[in-house]
Parts: C-alpha cells; structure tokens; sequence
C-alpha cells in the first residue's frame, strides 16, 4: 500500500510542469495582458486561416507520400530473413539519430541555386531551377526526416502478424495479392494509423523545415507561434491562442484515427 | 497428531464478493493435505491466508496454537511453491535454491551443503549453474519446490504445482512429491483442480466450493461416500439422478423403486441419487427395471465408455464389454452402490 | 519480384543517406562551394575544435543531458512503482497525463513551459538558463522512462515478489532482489532514451534556455542562419561517425547477448 507514495514526488512533478503549462496556454488565450477575460486572441487566429489551411494541406501530403514510400518498404523488410531484418532496420534508422537541424541543413546546400542538384543539371544544359524556398521543398524535407517514423510502427505490426494467418488464406485460395488486400493491410492498420499521427503531428508544427527550405514565404503554424514568443511579434496571449487551437486540431485528427483502430491497443514505439 | 494449522471461521470478500465463506479447517502435522474444487471455489486464496499474502476479513489463523492473522509472510515458517514456479529468471539454480538461506545470512558453507542436500533430494545434481529459463518444466518445477524445502519449512504449500506438466510428467512428479513429503515429515497443503491428483497423494482431501467447504475426509471417502452430489460429480465421473427416499432402504428412482442402505430421511424426501458409472451392471432388457438404447461406445483403454439413453436420464456406463450402438440394454445396481444424499440448497453446478 | 524490392530498397536507402554523404563529402572540401569539389582539407574539422562556440555548447549538452537523464530515470523509475500499485482508474488518469507530452507537439510543450518559467521568472528569482533547460528536459524524458518500465512489471511474473517474501525478504528487500533486476532493461533502456532525446533536443530547448545555457542544436540553427559555414559538414560527419559507432557497438552486444542465451 504504501509503495504508491513512492509515485509521490513524479505526480507533483507532472502537476508543476505538464499539467500547469498546458492550463497556462489555455489561460493566456483567454485573456488580454492585465488578465482580464477575452475571446479576441482565439478570434485573431482566424486571420491566419491561410496558415492553418496550408500547415494542414502540407503536412497531409508529406503523410501521404511517407505511407506510399514506408508501406512497401516495410512489408519487403518483414519478408527479409530474421538477422537481415534487423540490419536493415537499423540502417533505415540510422539517419534519424543524427539531428534533424543537420539533416535538414543537408537538403539546404542540395537544393540550393548553387546547390549540387543545380550544378548537375547545368551540366547537362538545364536549369537552374528555383527548388530551395518552395512549398515543394517543404514537403521534401518533411518527407525526409520523419520517414522513419512511418516506417516503424508499420514494420513493427506488420512484422507479428501470424505467418500462419498469411497460409491461412493461402490455404483457402487467396493469392499474392488478395492476401496482401484481405489479410496483411486490415491487420497492419493499427501501424498504418499510428505512423501517420506519428508523421503528421511534427510536420503540422514544425517550423524549422519550413524556415530553412521554404524561406520566408512559406509560413506555416509552427513558425506562426515561434514569432509570438521568441520572434519580433512578441504576444504570448496570441501565440497561446494558436497552440491551444492547433492542439484542438490535432486531438481531432487523433480521434479520427483511432475511429479506424479496431483494437484499443496503441502501438507505442 | 496435534493440528499445526488452524482456520477457524475464515471469511474473504473480494471487491463486494465472498470468496471464502466462513470455512473452517484443521490440518495435523507432517499430513498432506490437497484442497479441491473448480477454478474460483477459493482453495488458492486460502492457501494465500495460510502463506500470509491475504489477510482474512474476519476469522482466526492459528500455527502451532498460536494467532498468526498479520504476521507477513517473510516471518512465517512456511514455504509455498508457486504456481508457474515464480524462479527469478536473473539467478542460476544454485541461487534460486540458496535464495532464503543467503536472506537469513547463513554461513557460506552451510549454505553450500543445504542447497547440495537439495538438488540431490530432487534429483538435479550438477545443475547448479544453469540458467532457470533453461530448464525444462520439471525441472524447474524441482527447482522451485527445492528452493522452498531448502528452509526447512515446517508446511509447504504447493499451488497448483503440476499443472503446466504433461500426463506424463505429472504421474512421476505426484509419486516423487509424496516420496519427499514422507521422507521429510512434514506437512503439505497442496491444490489442485484435478480429482485424480488429489486422490493419489493425499491423507485428507478438502473438496471445495463457491467459497465452502463441501467435505473433507480420506480420498477412499470421499470417493466413496461423498456426502452431497456436487462431490459425488466432482470426485471421478457419476450419474447424477433426482430421486424420492420412500422409507428407510427404499428410493424411487426414475419410477421405479430400488433397495439401498441409507437411512434416515424424511418419508417422501426428494433426494440426490449417485451412482458411479463403473457400479451400473448391463443385464439382459427383459430382466431389467430400467432400460435404455446404447447411444455412444468409446473404447478409453480398460474399459468402455457407454452412454445409455433412458427414458428420462442419459446413463454413464463403464463396463469392460461392449454392447452394441444401438441395442437396447437393461441396467442395475447392488443396493450398497447406490448413493442417496440431501439435496443441495444451492444446485449451480 | 525479388528484383524489384532490391531496387525499391536501395532508392529509399539512396534517399536517406545520399543528402548525408553530400555534407560528409564537402566537409573535406577546400573552398566554400556547396557544389564543386575543388581540393582535400581537414581545414574545417580544424576550425570546428576551435571554435569556442561550439566547444562550449557541446559541453553544456553533455551536462544538461547528463543530469536530465539521470533525473528522469529516478523519478521516472519510482513513478512506474508507485503507479503499478494504483487503482486501475487512477493509473488511467496519471498515464493519460504522462502521455500528454509525448502526444503533444514539440512546440506546444516548449511554449507552454516558456510559460510557466516567464511566470515564476516574474515572482522568483528565477533567470532562463541551466536551471529552466533542464527542468524542461528532465519534463520530456520521465514519460519516455515510465513507459520503458511499465511493460516489465506487465511481463514479470506477479508471484517474484511474493516468492521473495515467502522466502524470508522484507518487501523493502523484496524489491531490491527481486523486482529491480526484473525492471532493470526497462530502467536501462529509458535511461537511454533521454540521454539521447535530451542529446538531440532542439524545440524544447529553444523556448527554454537562455543566452548563457545553449545547447549544440541551438548552435547548430544559429549556423545553419547563416549563408554558409563549412564547419557544420564536419561537425555534421563527426556526429555521424559517432552515431555509426554506437549502433554498430549495440548491435554487435545484442548479438553476442542472443548468442549467450542460446548457447545455455
């Protein structure tokens, strides 16, 4: 009994610095700067509507493109033998230990005018094309860094569905593809859905890969909140307004989700 | 033999529900005790009162005479072998088995002999080193009841300790348990779920219940006598009949009227009847008071196994000859094997 | 068939590692360009370890990620304890809270934190630096250890503990023999989960430090503000190396590990 006081001094931690914080955020979009109540931060962020429309619409694609590259890839790993699954795996990981600015940083000198892309193709007669400070070059570098993401949690549900389930169906005269359609997708759902929260919720908030490969005109959420806080439109109240309503936007996307997920079980990774 | 153990009017709610209903049991010293019944009767949970894991709502536990209700379980002169084993998968057998001997802080040397005087009792010399995962079954199934004897308990509880066995393996496990029981002397509460287990090893059997004590008696009673008919039903296979006691020494029986030997009902008394399916003797239809077509006939190694249509009752049969699917058959039985007993007040099972 | 995934596995390989070998390439490289390899120097790597900045952003990561982590582990460690022995309704609420930071986005928990720091900043003495850095990641990394040790107790057999009492242990000592070394891989590897999640961090620190606390990531973007400086190609392969190194060590233990078990 008394070993529940052992949780004692974490759940006054997660009281001081999870659950005030985010009361705070709600606080200050609720009130001007003397503290008295007001809607007009939360009706401010409407004025941003084209932000918000172009985070989501951006994130969305860079989702789509991470399922359409991880889902293959990941069903061709779990077909590798065992000891070569894990290499593989860690190969594919592999970049994402290194840190994200660097990564992102890579694409900046690639892309660039004077960028190796852009020198090749001069050689050949073409160009130069304006890639860097593009909403393509955006998605591209949300592609890049969390296509890992959508990787593992595909893999790994996809790599404990019963083999003998895949003969199952063989058995009662499904072939390749039928199999894949009627067995392994349903059954890899759980993976599908949480690579995606996992893909989207840091692309819809990012603001450094829109920052260093969309330049300046190519705002997004993310960038949106950094500016009321640490940027030159310093207002908290403002900037708390948008957290609280992208945090809204993405507990609903994380509702629909899971409307999909048959199981309670989430795939944690 | 004094008791060592005493429940006395041990009552258990669990969450608003009664597990142990106000039982009472007394177990002597250096006897093995088997406490049966279904999943969910409560054996488990009092065998958790005697370890001291579960302290009971209301009542008395007694060890040695003296009151134990809240002593914990590391002061407790008992030992329990746990169901699935419970080794620590971090220690090698030696040290699984020396565990409770390095927690009293015995000197090494002693320590040494003990555990060796333990591997050799359960007959795993020269496993010292091994790693507990790689063990199989029985083994670790000897590790453990090693390292819970290892302390010289005065009673060991075994919960369900064969039960991850198979049939074979658990023959040689209840025939080595009782060995060991008897060449150490001391007293075994054992539980299982299993009639035939109980039956082998014990010296009193405790048939259990919904949370009561149904019978408890030597396995030959309790086989034989069995004082109500969910133990008669739980205690090897019965038929299991409504009946009338007429009068003394005389039931009616699907409407027809059989002599017996038991006394002292009431005059009309609905009854239980028993009788064992071995106890049926098969006799020509025309001589018989009850009749029935042969409906099934499984050969299950020393006999058969018939199951006889009646006109209101599905008959058991255990005969060494078959008849023939289809046949219509006449049964009977000696007055002395057919078991009449109270109804239960409570008739779930 | 099996050409075909060879291929499909090599592009996406090939997508992933060629931006990297880009940097590693022209980290070598003696001018400027992004584009043109003109001639072979160390000159940058030179430059890197000279340059104070980053030699003492490097060194306050080490600190704060150090210290964070062990932080975390403790309290996560008694957390996952205490949370064990709760009612099944109360564990829910404190795992749903645990979860908020991992759900959330970066930026929102950065923000929100800012937040509480700017508020206490205003009462206390309270300045933005090593102290609000790390409060902030010891915040994002005991989730990451609570959620490393909860699966264990799962996994453990429910009878340990109390075959250790039965066996003559205190529940004090029960633990500590017992269910400890049954938790310790989940201890270890939320251990090092936050050393590397605080090793790596960015967002959070950047709504969280303060002039005199900066971390590598934050060096690192100033940098990378700037048009060009070859120094991060270097420190870039640097980092990279060290990445191969580990995980190569890590795999190589694991396997020998699995070998051992075998083996028995």
């Amino acid at each position: 009994m008394k070993q529940k006081l052992i949780a004692a001094p974490y759940l006054v931690w997660m009281a001081v610095f999870i659950v005030v914080p985010l009361l705070m955020v709600a606080y200050f979009a609720f009130t001007d700067g003397e503290g008295r109540f007001t809607l007009d931060y939360i009706a401010e962020v409407g004025k941003y509507t084209d932000i918000f429309v172009r985070s989501i619409w951006l994130a969305a694609i860079a989702t789509v493109i991470c399922l359409v590259i991880a889902y293959p890839l990941a069903y061709i790993l779990t077909k590798m033998e065992k000891k070569r699954q894990s290499t593989m795996l860690m190969i594919v990981m592999l970049p994402m230990w290194m840190n994200f600015l660097l990564r992102t940083y890579a694409w900046m000198t690639l892309l660039g005018n004077n960028g190796i892309i852009n020198t090749l193709l001069g050689y050949v007669g073409l160009g130069p094309y304006k890639m860097l400070n593009t909403e393509g070059a955006v998605v591209l570098g949300m592609v890049y860094n969390y296509l890992p993401y959508m990787i593992l949690p595909l893999y790994s549900v996809m790599e404990k569905i019963d083999k003998s389930l895949i003969e199952a169906a063989a058995d009662l005269g499904c072939n390749g593809a039928r199999v894949l359609a009627k067995v392994i997708f349903p059954l890899s759902l759980p993976g599908v859905t949480s690579g995606i929260t996992m893909v989207f919720v840091p692309a819809i908030s990012t603001f450094i890969i829109s920052r260093m490969l969309g330049g300046g005109g190519n705002l997004l959420i993310g960038d949106l909140i950094e500016m009321q806080f640490l940027g030159n439109s310093y207002n908290p109240n403002l900037g708390a307004g948008i957290s609280l309503v992208l945090m809204v936007i993405i507990l609903l996307i994380m509702t629909i989700m899971n409307q999909f997920d048959s199981d309670d079980e989430k795939v944690l990774i | 033999m004094k008791n060592i153990i005493s429940l006395q009017n041990i009552v258990v709610d669990f969450d608003g529900e009664n597990i142990l209903q106000n039982i009472s049991l007394n177990i002597r010293d250096k006897e093995f005790v088997t406490l049966l019944g279904p999943s969910g009767c409560g054996k488990t949970t009092t065998l958790r009162i005697i370890g001291g894991f579960l302290e009971p709502n209301s009542g008395t536990v007694l060890f040695d005479g003296k009151k134990i209700n809240n002593l914990p379980p590391y002061k407790r002169n008992v030992n329990t072998v746990f169901q699935r084993y419970a080794l620590f998968p971090h220690l090698n057998v030696y040290d699984n088995i020396a565990f409770g001997l390095k927690v009293q802080k015995l000197p090494e040397k002693e320590i040494r002999t003990r555990v060796a005087e333990m591997l050799e009792l359960v007959n795993l010399r020269g496993f010292e080193k091994r790693g507990v995962n790689h063990l199989s079954g029985g083994q670790q199934q000897r590790v453990a009841i090693a390292r819970a004897l290892v302390n010289r308990p005065k009673v060991l509880l075994l919960d369900e300790p064969l039960g991850a066995l198979d049939l074979k393996l658990r023959k040689e496990m209840q025939i080595e348990l009782k060995r060991i029981q008897q060449s150490l002397e001391i007293t075994f509460v054992y539980v299982t779920h299993d009639q035939e287990e109980a039956l082998t090893m014990s010296d009193t059997v405790v048939v259990m219940n919904k949370g009561n004590i149904q019978q408890i008696g030597s396995p030959v009673d309790i086989y034989n006598e069995p004082v109500n008919a969910f133990v008669a039903d739980f205690i090897g296979e019965s038929n299991v009949l409504k009946g009338v006691m007429l009068k003394d020494c005389l039931v009616e029986i699907s409407g027809r009227q059989f002599e017996c030997v038991d006394k002292g009902f009431a005059e009309n008394e609905a009854v239980d009847v028993v009788i064992r399916p071995e106890d049926v003797q098969l006799i020509p239809a025309e001589q018989a008071q009850i009749t029935g077509v042969v409906d099934s006939v499984t050969f299950k190694g020393v006999h058969y196994e018939m199951l006889i249509e009646a006109y209101d009752f599905r008959w058991m049969v255990h005969s060494t000859k078959a008849a023939e699917l289809g046949s219509t058959v006449g049964m009977t039985f000696d007055p002395y094997d057919i078991h009449v007993m109270k109804k239960m007040k409570d008739e779930t099972f | 068939m099996k050409k075909l995934s060879k291929i499909y596995v090599s592009a996406v390989l090939l997508f992933l590692y060629l931006p990297i070998f880009v940097l590693i390439i022209f980290s070598f490289n003696a001018t400027k360009s992004r584009s043109v390899f003109s001639e072979f120097t160390f000159d940058w790597y030179i430059r890197l370890f000279q340059n104070e900045l980053i030699m003492t952003s490097f060194r306050n990561t080490l600190i704060v990620a150090t210290i964070a982590s062990v932080c975390a582990t403790v309290l996560g460690t008694a957390a996952a304890i205490g949370i064990n022995r709760m009612s099944k309704a109360g564990k829910a609420v404190v795992m749903n809270i645990t979860n908020l930071p991992i759900i959330n986005p970066e930026i929102v928990t950065g923000v929100s934190l800012m937040l509480v720091f700017v508020f206490f900043a205003a009462r206390m003495h309270l300045e933005f630096g090593f102290i609000t850095l790390l409060i902030a990641h010891i915040t994002f990394n005991v989730p990451y250890v609570i959620l490393n040790i909860m699966p264990k107790f799962r996994q453990m057999n429910p009878h340990l503990y109390e075959a250790a009492q039965d066996l003559g242990c205190s529940p004090v000592k029960a633990f500590f023999k017992v269910v400890l070394p049954e938790i310790m891989p989940g201890i270890m590897s939320g251990f090092l989960m936050s050393l590397t999640f605080s090793l790596d961090d960015f967002i959070i620190s950047y709504f969280t430090s303060g002039p005199t606390s900066q971390t590598l990531p934050i060096t690192i973007y100033s940098m990378t503000r700037r048009k060009v400086s070859p120094e991060i190609n270097a420190l870039s392969t640097i980092i990279f190396l060290i990445v191969v190194i580990v995980l190569i060590g890590k795999n190589i233990l694991e396997n020998r590990h699995a070998k051992r078990d075998k083996a028995m």
